[in-house]
């Protein structure tokens, strides 16, 4: 493991120009496919309350996920820089939303 | 900010161009004269700076303890009015907590992280300057309400709404409170980065994370606790702000506002900050008490384990200040069992610290007296807080002097001894001589002694009914005797604290005659004992290469063939001699300061006069780009350029210690 | 773990000042990375701000509009849409520039600037219109936790519209150079997480609907 990484690091191999393209245009469609269900008629599964929020919740996650592994490069850099952030992230996540359930707020 | 230009300062190339940015204020270098206290960035001349801020602010909330104490040694106390009785005691909540305990702990993290893990300085020594400098214009701030603000907040140092709006705290007290805690959580939150940074990245070759020392180690959880505990509070002061500035609604329960909302993000802070306070007095007795029991800390992984155990568990507890609050019954199930369960990585330490000092050679000097004080006085404080981890019976304790008793124990008894303790330790590393050790014990057992009679007692007040923030009570209550018994014993630890400052003035006055304290007065076990007394400018002539923990402990001693332990070497022959010369140190700027300087007045002006905002945005905006501008090795300085270590072996290691190039101002963005 | 990291040390070269560090790993990235972990706490804080008081109107009749009646979710859309795409250009600007590709890492970083300007600039619309329909900041708690929220957000990214535009002029007077290429992805790192909180909020709370 400890070779992967070196290697990984000293080779610096970050995406060529094409593929940061690349992934900007899926986001891009993921971001059209949320638009769509604003409007509700344009695809009838959205017309489902809890359909919508599920696959929007999903498309919100990938995109989240592309934009720190790719554009931020966690996935080619040191996992420390993942775990620091995902460590404020993933608390932030369950403090807040156990405060929010004490607010009985899922209800 | 400073991060968009930084890098640029190191090209030597065009360092005639851009090394005085605006010509305003000529590049500082070294000395001692009070041009250097202000423009230093040394982390020892900081720490040190932290700590004699902080003990003054100790005596300010000393003097407003007394104050309350004063007011209620009798029934029916005069002394003071409702109104500037709540001021006091809020104002010394806040004072004790932000404006003496986290920045006594900053001293000692700043002081002794680097010299721990064997590095020369932090990773960025300016913006170590700036949290100093931004935290004491914040703390200066705060109080300066007393004067400007029309008198102190009076909402409790937890200023639950609605008693924090303007309809019941009309003055601008809480105005100060919010910007002042703000401003000095800014300074708390680039200190966290920063010395996170340190620990991770600074440390001298073969130092691993598990062979630090268990203080570095509770410090360091302490900095994740701030970096992370810090931006909720920050939340919660800003929205508390907008309301009573500029007539949000957060609050306002008539305009469908939830005041809960304040609570569950004040103790999402709060119960995190209860472990910023104890943990690095923690560490220091982890620290004390081998080196008096003159055998290792027991138990050294559980030790650091139960430390990050704490760091996670700390965040899952905090709704136990509110189960009185109507947050419902499976809030209030959950949180009393979370609570009871971080009982449980507490009662691992003080384990471990009975079991260091089972069959050791105890050595009772004024440091290790408090250490143990630390220990038992901690105990009954966690036994107390066990009781109240019980809903039913926090019902009736919530609110009462019960409860004010509870977090004395943890936080005097197991914090501010701790820390005191640290200063007897310390004090010959960081000044060259020893503090008196008659006198030293003289202040240890009036303030133990005093301290129990002070809050002891309220054990007793809480569950005879007495509530805590009231100004007075009247007689017949059976309330008499036990808060008399409590104002004398606030008298006896006021004693015990003048005997401390006699005894640094003393110890001070006789040091020249007494024999110097040497590298290693205490035959300790950890790095900064292997370089001279005081610590020379730069640390370690040479960066050490570690090869176990209590590194500096096996240097002088080894095993003979029957496993005793026998002396090895001798301090002399194994200890620097800090005679290095030419080791590349950062240079000190003038610019932190004046980046603190704006926030002050940015404060101020959002009460007052937002011109002022603008003045105090434009003297941070030009603190920023000058600092940027500036490089950060003076190119005139008379040393020698680049990794010159005198000693060609350990190029590598100096390389790594000498201070970090790109000082990114993490905290900018809050500014 | 320090043992693998440790061995990185040596061998390690980046080009900047990392190869002294115990981790091998760049001081300034790291505290960085640190920030950014602490800054989801502060936007998290916000948000949960938010959504709790999301439905909450005031009393009387002026307080009753709250955001969610007047969205626009179109404009949003556009002006979200912009904000990633200035993702895009902040990367390109990155990768320019460890080229040694000095006029494009300009070019990338005005656009990335200049998008951002644009998502300022719809915001301050956004809000001048959601006044005009009644939904002042003192009305009600969801309107207060609103414009406080994407306020936050539009200040965080304002500053890194500053510190994107220092960056372009340094270029522009060279002192920019190819070795500086960490301090174009420590901003980049910054303004990749505005837009990423945005992509969140964009979803949690124009997206998700309300009833
Ligand atoms: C054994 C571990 C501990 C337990 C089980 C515990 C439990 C509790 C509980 C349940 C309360 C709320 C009581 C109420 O307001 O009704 C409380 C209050 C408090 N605790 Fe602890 N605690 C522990 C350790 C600590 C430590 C280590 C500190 C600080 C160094 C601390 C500081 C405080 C403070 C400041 C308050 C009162 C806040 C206020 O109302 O002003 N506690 N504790
Ligand atoms: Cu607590």
């Amino acid at each position: 493991m400890a070779e992967t990484t070196l290697v990984e690091e000293q080779a610096h191999d970050h995406p060529s120009d094409w593929a940061y393209v690349k992934i900007a245009l899926l986001l891009a469609a993921i971001t059209a496919v949320e638009v769509l269900t604003y409007f509700e008629s344009a695809i009838t599964v959205f017309e489902n309350n809890s359909v919508t929020i599920a696959s929007l919740m999903v498309m919100m996650v990938v995109k989240f996920y592309m934009v720190a592994m790719y554009f931020m490069h966690l996935k080619h850099d040191n996992p420390l820089f993942t775990r620091l952030f995902a460590g404020g992230l993933a608390l932030a996540v369950a403090v807040y939303v156990i405060a929010l359930s004490a607010f009985e707020f899922w209800a | 900010m400073a991060v968009t230009e930084d890098p640029l300062a190191l090209t030597t190339g065009d360092a005639a161009i851009v090394e005085r940015p605006l010509g305003v204020l000529t590049r500082p270098q070294g000395g001692n004269g009070w041009r250097d206290w202000l423009s230093t960035v040394d982390h020892k001349k900081i720490g040190i700076m932290y700590g004699v801020a902080a003990m003054f602010f100790f005596i300010v909330g000393g003097i407003e303890a007394l104050l309350i104490r004063v007011q209620l040694a009798a029934p029916n106390g005069s002394v003071l009015s409702a109104d500037i009785y709540n001021q006091v005691f809020t104002m010394h909540g806040v004072t004790m907590i932000f404006l003496f305990i986290m920045p006594l702990a900053a001293a000692f993290a700043n002081y002794l992280i680097p010299l721990q893990i064997g590095a020369r300085d932090v990773a960025f020594p300016r913006l170590n300057a700036l949290s100093f400098w931004v935290w004491i214009g914040g703390a200066i701030f705060l109080n300066s309400s007393w004067i400007v603000g029309g008198g102190g907040a009076d909402c409790g140092w937890f200023c639950y709404s609605p008693n924090s709006g303007l309809a019941f705290s009309p003055s601008h007290g809480v105005d100060f409170y919010a910007i002042g805690l703000l401003i000095t959580g800014i300074a708390s939150l680039v200190s966290s980065a920063n010395l996170i940074v340190t620990v991770l990245n600074m440390r001298a070759p073969g130092m691993t994370l598990f062979r630090m020392p268990v203080l570095t180690w509770m410090l360091l959880v302490t900095q994740f606790l701030l970096l992370f505990a810090l931006p909720v509070i920050t939340v919660a002061l800003f929205l508390l702000l907008f309301d009573r500035l500029f007539g949000a609604q957060f609050f306002n329960p008539e305009m469908g506002a939830d005041p809960l909302l304040w609570q569950h993000l004040f103790w999402i802070f709060g119960h995190p900050e209860v472990y910023i306070i104890i943990l690095p007095s923690f560490g220091i007795i982890s620290e004390i008490i081998p080196t008096f029991s003159r055998k290792p800390i027991f138990g050294y992984s559980f030790m650091v384990f139960s430390g990050i155990a704490i760091g996670f568990m700390g965040w899952g507890v905090w709704a136990h200040h509110m189960f009185v609050s109507g947050i419902g019954p499976l809030s209030v199930w959950a949180f009393s069992m979370s609570t009871m369960f971080i009982a449980v990585p507490t009662g691992v330490k003080i384990l471990n610290w009975l079991a260091t000092m089972w069959g050791g050679k105890l050595r009772f000097t004024t440091a290790m007296l408090f250490a143990v004080g630390t220990v038992a006085m901690f105990t009954i404080g966690g036994l107390s807080g066990v009781t109240h981890a019980l809903a039913p019976a926090d019902t009736q304790q919530t609110d009462t002097y019960y409860i004010i008793a509870h977090f004395h124990y943890v936080i005097f008894g197991g914090g501010v001894l701790g820390l005191m303790g640290g200063m007897y330790f310390w004090w010959p590393k960081v000044f060259g001589h020893m503090l008196n050790e008659t006198w030293g014990k003289l202040h240890f057992w009036t303030m133990l002694i005093g301290f129990n009679l002070t809050f002891g007692p309220m054990h007793i007040l809480g569950l005879q009914g007495m509530s805590r923030r009231i100004d007075t009570y009247s007689p017949g209550f059976g309330f008499e005797f036990w808060n008399l018994v409590a104002s004398i014993g606030s008298f006896v630890i006021a004693l015990s604290v003048i005997f401390f400052f006699f005894n640094v003035w003393k110890s001070r006055r006789d040091a020249p005659n007494l024999p110097a304290p040497g590298p290693d007065p205490w035959d300790a076990r950890s790095l900064e004992w292997m370089i001279p007394s005081p610590t020379p400018e730069h640390n370690f002539d040479e960066i050490p290469v570690i090869e176990s923990d209590d590194e500096w402990w096996h240097r002088k001693y080894g095993y003979d063939e029957n496993h005793n332990v026998v002396r090895v070497a001798t301090v002399e022959e194994v200890a620097q001699d800090g005679s290095a010369t030419g080791v590349h140190l950062p240079a000190p700027s003038f610019w932190p300061l004046v980046l603190a300087a704006g926030l002050p007045l940015i404060g101020y002006g959002l009460i007052f006069n937002l011109w002022l905002c603008v003045l105090g945005g434009l003297l941070t905006g030009l603190g920023m780009y000058a600092w940027a501008l500036e490089p950060v090795d003076d190119p005139d300085a008379d040393h020698d350029h680049g990794h010159d270590d005198h000693h060609d072996d350990d190029d590598d290691d100096t390389e790594g210690a000498e201070a970090e190039m790109a000082d990114v101002s993490a905290g900018d963005e809050e500014a | 773990m320090a043992t693998a990291t440790d061995a990185a040390v040596d061998t390690a070269d980046h080009g900047h000042d990392d190869h002294g560090t115990s981790t091998g790993i760049s001081n300034t990235k790291l505290a960085m990375w640190g920030f950014l972990g602490s800054e989801c706490l502060l936007f998290g804080g916000l948000i949960s701000t938010y959504l709790l008081y999301k439905t909450r109107r005031g009393p009387g009749p002026e307080n009753t509009v709250i955001p969610t009646d007047v969205f626009d979710i179109p404009f949003t859309s556009v002006s979200s849409f912009v904000l990633l795409m200035s993702s895009l250009t902040m990367v390109l600007a990155l990768s320019a520039i460890t080229r040694g590709d000095h006029p494009a890492t300009r070019a990338w970083l005005l656009t990335t600037a200049m998008l951002g300007g644009i998502f300022i600039g719809g915001q301050v619309y956004e809000f001048t219109s959601f006044i005009r329909e009644g939904v002042g900041y003192t009305h009600n708690p969801a309107s207060s936790a609103f414009y406080t929220l994407t306020g936050f957000h539009g200040v965080h990214v304002s500053l890194g519209i500053v510190m994107l535009m220092s960056l372009f002029v340094a270029s522009k007077q060279g002192k920019l150079r190819q070795e500086h290429s960490e301090t174009v992805e420590i901003v980049g790192l910054y303004w990749h997480f505005v837009d990423v909180v945005w992509i969140f909020i964009f979803t949690v709370i124009y997206l998700i609907p309300v009833d």
